[in-house]
């Protein structure tokens, strides 16, 4: 590549990203707002392949732009007026009286202000010799880490303690969830076009979290892309109008939740009950275990992000059930407002 | 020459993309512009993927291209039909 | 410093900026979980401009795999902020 053409090329990516960011945020329609915030999402992920960040590029065109604004369309659609908090939304709105204007100046103010010391310790870091120490030590110890993608490595085992803690909060989130309600209401069932797509779309998506699962460990994915994608599929089986999406029920439900919390600290402490450190895999076993606990990850975050789709507690068999047939009467009389699709 | 058919390649596929965005922003209605951006949209892709697919290393790489290629095709093509169905309904129906 | 670092860990600090601004001065719930999400976005950037070390050296994997552990608990956090938001949306509709 010519030297004059990627900064050129920089420079229109950024364009467009600031831009995004910016159009998404200056409009008060929360559903353009949403669209928006999608496009900055997947032009996002072209910034980080750029980057020569392929598994970053991945994560956030599945996860950042894809479930994202799913969950964000989701919001809006169900929403018939803009959410705010209470009698706090008019004084805000307005920005007429004289406080409101006064504090939006304020804050700009101070939103520039931070952006421009965070640029200046950026440039004052970069001034100096780039430390190297960490990057090498990663390489140094590649080999013996079980897998050849650094940043797997790095994710499963130099630093699998953070991973451990990242599914945690999964947990917690989908706990939160939990606490606060019932699933939202289904879709209608899909027409002809829509059904043909579901068939043959699933089981692509399907293969594809499981490839994405297995060459995690030399090349760019792992088990936070594949259990996006099979989110996914999940998702677009919710759409569609179908009962069942792949989630298991009750007991079952509860146990796939926890699997990838309850696998890495089974693995753990059991290293630990042998002698070595905790999480501390022996090189020669590290592979393998790598790929155990990736799968059991890899179903927990798909059953995670699945269930923050749904929004809550997923209604019972039987309740699914009637719901399923008072939708299909309700499309054929076409009065159903709720559960349009 | 493989440089040379590609870059002629890549850039009718970046033409049939302006040409949706300008049907995007000046055809007057919803299902036009829906049409437009669809097909344009479509083909712009299959000429951009065609032109990459000729720098590629093997048949399997040139597989997998077009196998995105299609699937995005199914895929447009479905939210086109829901988005323009759904624009359909709220007309008739409300 | 490459140039592409400094370009893209200064589009990160202002894409920060105007997450924080829109996180803070939007009056509807939704649009404010729009602008963490945006403000995480450009620590994202910021983080993997940091990791970029030219065309040719491999880049750094560390700031890699915390963005990537960011972007899923970015969303996970997204996902119970709108479960919040519509618990209280209907509690309001209560009153």
């Amino acid at each position: 590549m010519s030297p004059v053409s990627l900064p050129l090329f920089d420079a229109l990516l950024l364009f467009s990203i600031v831009g995004l960011a910016w159009a998404s945020l200056a409009t008060t329609d929360e559903r353009r707002s949403v669209i928006l915030f999608i496009a900055f999402g997947l032009v996002l992920a072209v910034a980080w392949g750029r980057l020569l960040a392929p598994d970053v590029a991945l994560a956030e065109a599945a996860i950042g732009a894809g479930l994202s604004g799913a969950l964000l369309l989701g919001a809006v659609h169900r929403q018939p007026r803009p959410l705010s908090p209470g009698s706090t939304n008019d004084s805000r709105n307005q920005g007429a009286t004289g406080m409101g204007v006064v504090l939006r100046w304020v804050v700009t103010l101070l939103c520039t202000a931070l952006a421009g010391t965070l640029a200046w310790a950026l440039l004052h870091a970069f001034s100096s010799v780039p430390h190297d120490m960490l990057p090498r030590a990663i390489s140094g110890n590649l080999a013996a880490s079980g897998v050849s993608n650094p940043v797997t490595a790095v994710l499963l085992n130099f630093r699998a303690y953070d991973t451990l803690l990242e599914l945690a909060v999964l947990l917690t989130a989908v706990l939160g969830i939990f606490a606060l309600g019932q699933a939202n209401p289904g879709y209608q069932p899909a027409g002809p076009v829509f059904d043909s797509l579901v068939r043959w779309l699933v089981p692509v998506l399907i293969l594809t979290s499981g490839y994405l699962l297995w060459v995690g460990a030399h090349a760019p994915g792992g088990a936070f892309q594949a259990g996006a994608i099979l989110a996914a599929a999940g998702v677009v089986l919710r759409l569609a109008g179908r009962t069942r999406i792949g989630l298991p029920e009750g007991f079952m439900l509860r146990i796939v939740m926890a699997a990838g919390v309850g696998l890495f600290l089974l693995v753990g402490l059991t290293l630990l009950l042998l002698g070595r450190p905790f999480l501390g895999y022996p090189p020669a076993w590290a592979g393998s275990l790598i790929l155990l606990i990736e799968t059991a990850a890899m179903l927990s975050i798909a059953a995670t992000l699945l269930l923050a789709f749904l929004g809550g507690r997923p209604e019972s068999p039987a309740h699914a059930a009637r719901t399923e047939s008072a939708n299909t009467t309700a499309s054929n009389s076409g009065n159903e407002e709720q559960t349009r699709c | 020459m493989i440089n040379i058919l590609s870059s002629i390649l890549i850039l009718s596929g970046v033409f049939f993309y302006l040409a949706g965005s300008i049907g995007l922003l000046r055809l007057p209605d919803l299902y036009s512009r829906l049409h437009a951006l669809t097909k344009a949209d479509n083909l712009g892709l299959g000429l951009l993927i065609a032109g990459v697919a000729l720098h590629s290393q093997d048949l399997l790489m040139m597989l997998k291209l077009l196998l995105i290629w299609l699937a995005v095709l199914a895929a447009s093509a479905t939210s086109a039909h829901l988005i323009a169905r759904q624009a359909r309904r709220q007309e008739t129906g409300s | 410093m490459l140039t592409a670092q400094w370009m893209y860990g200064l589009a990160g600090c202002v894409i920060m900026a105007l997450g924080l601004r829109g996180a803070l001065l939007h009056a509807s719930l939704l649009q404010r979980i729009v602008a963490i999400n945006v403000m995480g976005a450009g620590v994202f950037m910021l983080l993997v401009a940091v990791a970029y070390r030219g065309p040719v050296l491999p880049p750094d994997p560390l700031p890699h795999a915390l963005v990537l552990t960011g972007i899923v608990v970015a969303v996970s956090a997204t996902a119970l902020a709108l479960a919040l938001a519509r618990r209280l949306h209907a509690e309001q509709e209560d009153d």
